[in-house]
């Protein structure tokens, strides 16, 4: 067995007792509100119509979208709450009331079909008989409707099984932990690990499910009685698997994020180790969404991840002109502290955004700098990353220089280097510390407006990091320059290597410039 | 036993009506045959008898108190009816089915068990081997029998029947019609059968009434309806039983 799969295996039971877990509550939890709102739709027929669209509206937003949306939902409702009760806007509960509201329109669709198309005649049987309609309810309804409402629990749960794979980047350990990481590192046998487990796990759900639901249609409760403890087991063991081997520590546990792309890990890694150096606990908790993790940060639920200084002067807070590095980062900083946030100090390097082209085309063309390539724009197309023609830095670009490509094609940031040596796209916005710019024979171009603000990647650490947060780290603070991240994160992307052997590299490559005052 | 005063029904406001003021009488121990086309309000007259319809206007009266006096279901459980469908309860055995009514009566098990047994002997399907069947495991004729043991399983005294015998084939139905009118005699029922088979109505009625639009064109014995049915319909349905035996006869003679 090669040794990367060895590492993911070693990965899975956790992986996969969490991802069960999230699966089988949140369904319990959606099967448990929607056959009772079922039963009020039947009964009802005027909520009937507004409660199936609501439900089946939740349904159109995108899964990724609304586990996100979770997060800042319940930063606010946390707020509210705060004198009584603390509200975790990170990790399990997010994803619970996610999967759940997921899990949902299957289970009512199907209640709801289910009795109403139970025969009529047999209805009015039972009423000629003497059954009040709460007995016409449970001794004829709900039993003949049982098939069809299993039926709907058994899609929600393919469904929610398959979406809990998104747990991973609002900070949930799950399936997802592979596939993300995967994906973003080049790792297809981590990947093939995370969809293997996912699919392993949809086909263990569906077949209890599927026995319960033949011991309905053909009355055996005991065959449904040994399912549903096959199941129960299956999380009870989910539960206690984690508790059992994460040793007893009295340790500081400090919480370390990270965003979903290679550099991210690498850094979080180097971080894990000079902290564990330092007899300090780690818990990561990694790929999550960029917005989220300072979510995370402010809320006390991360303790340190690095981040940059132009995406903060954009996104928290909310400015689109252009300034130079420091300025960037001093406004960043101060405004962070005043929300509670440290400031470590920035790790030395840029990771800027930065047009990069294929370099035979620039000697072709003659393309150094942003100028020259606007005045050949037109008619080719460009590629960035999921987020970035959404960013206020794109409108900057091509209003500084006139450009105006004829179409804007995102990619995952995995597959843009490939997409510019495929001829896919004429130019993509690279990432300036990445090692593909150099290994796929880029060109970045020249910025001579300034018209792209300053990347500086910045060590952040939480209202709650303790103090020895800041000591362990201080080696980080200014010593990484660019070259050495982008050797790092060519070691990942274009040689195979794991993130935590990258980090062990680029540890070994620490040279503080200037001692801080 | 059963009165309908001044009946009537209409499905929704302004509509037509589908029963147009009768009035009925059924004395107890007699069987009355409601017989018609479809369309013509014997069977919304039959369900408003145990409730299952509300008259729009009029009044019913069972064992001379007002239907709407007591609740829907405690009349419902003490009449006993086997409509159209039969409606068994296809997840339920045919035991089970039998004891539905007693059940919700909460009878004790041992009372449910020896009524259920006895019941099922009477209509012909010994418990030994029907008992635990299912409904889908029974012939046609034998979910009929199961649907009058289930009607008769709380001791009703009343016995309301929507077309039973319509599905079945003619050696059965002769069997069931002979059975019920059997149990009816031996037990002393209430009987109101309401459907198209004039035989059948001639055959198993001590009085037949005669519905046409909602009203009631006739009421009598057979032998009444027989040597004066008064209205051109009545002969009209009158004719085809008439007809058949006078083949019958030509053929013997």
């Amino acid at each position: 067995m090669s040794t990367n799969l060895a590492t993911q295996l070693q990965m899975l039971p956790e992986a996969l007792a969490a991802h069960l877990v999230i699966s089988v509550v949140s369904l319990l939890l959606g099967v448990a509100i929607s056959v009772p709102l079922g039963l009020i739709a039947v009964r009802y027929r005027r909520v009937r119509g507004p409660l199936l669209a609501v439900v089946g509206l939740i349904q159109t937003v995108p899964g990724l979208a609304l586990l996100a949306l979770m997060v800042p939902i319940l930063v606010a409702v946390g707020d509210v709450l705060e004198p009584l009760v603390a509200v975790p806007a990170l990790g399990m509960l997010p994803v619970l009331i996610a999967l759940t509201l997921y899990a949902m329109l299957p289970v009512l669709r199907n209640t709801v079909a289910g009795i109403e198309g139970v025969d009529p005649a047999l209805i009015e049987a039972a009423h000629a008989i003497g059954m009040t309609d709460r007995q016409v309810l449970r001794f004829v309804q709900v039993p003949l409707a049982a098939p069809v409402m299993l039926a709907g629990v058994r899609t929600a749960a393919v469904w929610v099984v398959g979406m809990a794979t998104l747990a991973t980047p609002v900070g949930q350990t799950s399936l997802g932990n592979f596939i993300f990481a995967g994906l973003q590192t080049r790792n297809v046998v981590a990947v093939l690990v995370g969809c293997a487990g996912a699919a392993g796990l949809a086909l263990w759900m569906d077949a209890a499910l599927a026995v319960i639901e033949r011991a309905v249609a053909r009355r055996r409760p005991a065959w449904a009685v040994g399912a549903g403890v096959a199941l129960a087991l299956s999380v009870a063991v989910g539960v206690a698997l984690p508790r059992w081997s994460a040793p007893p520590s009295d340790r500081p546990v400090v919480v370390v994020g990270s965003k979903p792309f290679t550099e991210q890990y690498v850094l979080a890694s180097l971080i894990e180790s000079l902290l564990v150096d330092h007899g300090v606990a780690v818990q990561r908790r990694d790929s999550l969404g960029s917005s989220i993790a300072l979510d995370g940060l402010l809320a006390g639920e991360l303790d340190v991840y690095v981040d940059y200084s132009g995406t903060l002067w954009a996104n928290h807070l909310g400015r689109t002109e252009v300034a130079s590095g420091p300025v960037v980062l001093e406004a960043v900083c101060a405004r962070l502290r005043s929300d509670g946030v440290d400031c470590l100090g920035p790790v030395g390097f840029e990771n800027a955004y930065a047009l990069a082209v294929r370099e035979a085309d620039a000697v072709d063309h003659g393309w150094s700098s942003l100028e020259d390539l606007s005045a050949d724009a037109a008619g080719r197309a460009v590629g960035a990353d999921i987020e970035f023609f959404q960013r206020p830095e794109w409108a900057a670009v091509r209003q500084a220089y006139g450009l105006d490509f004829a179409r804007e094609r995102t990619f995952d940031s995995t597959f843009l280097y490939e997409a510019a040596s495929a001829e896919e796209v004429d130019a993509i916005v690279a990432y300036t510390s990445d090692g593909r710019v150099a290994a796929h024979h880029l060109r970045v171009l020249t910025d001579p407006r300034g018209a792209l603000p300053p990347y500086d990647a910045v060590l952040l650490l939480g209202p709650d990091a303790p103090s020895v947060v800041a000591t362990a780290l201080a080696p980080l603070v200014g010593s990484v320059d660019v070259a050495a991240m982008r050797e790092a994160n060519r070691r990942v992307d274009v040689d195979g290597a794991t993130p935590q052997q990258a980090a062990a590299w680029l540890r070994t490559q620490l040279s503080p410039r200037t001692p801080a005052p | 036993m059963i009165r309908l005063h001044g009946v009537s029904k209409r499905w929704e406001p302004g509509g037509p009506l589908v029963v147009d003021a009768i009035d009925l009488a059924v004395a107890e121990g007699e069987w009355l045959a409601v017989i018609g086309a479809s369309g013509s309000g014997k069977t919304t007259a039959l369900k408003m008898i145990n409730a299952l319809v509300a008259p729009t206007a009029g009044i019913v009266t069972v064992g001379g108190r007002d239907v709407t006096s007591v609740s829907p279901e405690s009349l419902r459980r003490s009449i006993g009816t086997v409509l159209q469908s039969v409606g068994l309860l296809p997840h339920w055995t045919v035991y089970d089915n039998v004891a539905a009514v007693p059940h919700l009566l909460g009878w004790a098990e041992d009372r449910v068990d020896a009524r259920v047994r006895a019941l099922l002997d009477d209509v012909g399907l010994p418990a030994e081997t029907f008992a635990e069947r299912g409904p889908a495991d029974l012939s046609g004729g034998q979910r009929q029998r199961v649907g009058v043991a289930r009607a008769l399983a709380a001791e009703s005294r009343i016995l309301l029947l929507d077309e039973p015998f319509g599905a079945l084939d003619p050696v059965t139905r002769d069997q069931l019609q002979g059975l019920v009118r059997g149990l009816h005699d031996r037990l002393g029922l209430t009987t109101v059968m309401v459907t198209h088979d004039m035989a059948g109505a001639l055959r198993l009625a001590d009085r037949i009434a005669v519905m046409s639009a909602g009203r009631v064109l006739r009421i009598g014995t057979p032998r009444d309806l027989l040597t004066d049915p008064e209205h051109a319909e009545v002969a009209a349905l009158l004719d085809a039983p008439r007809r058949h035996a006078a083949v019958l006869d030509g053929l013997l003679r």
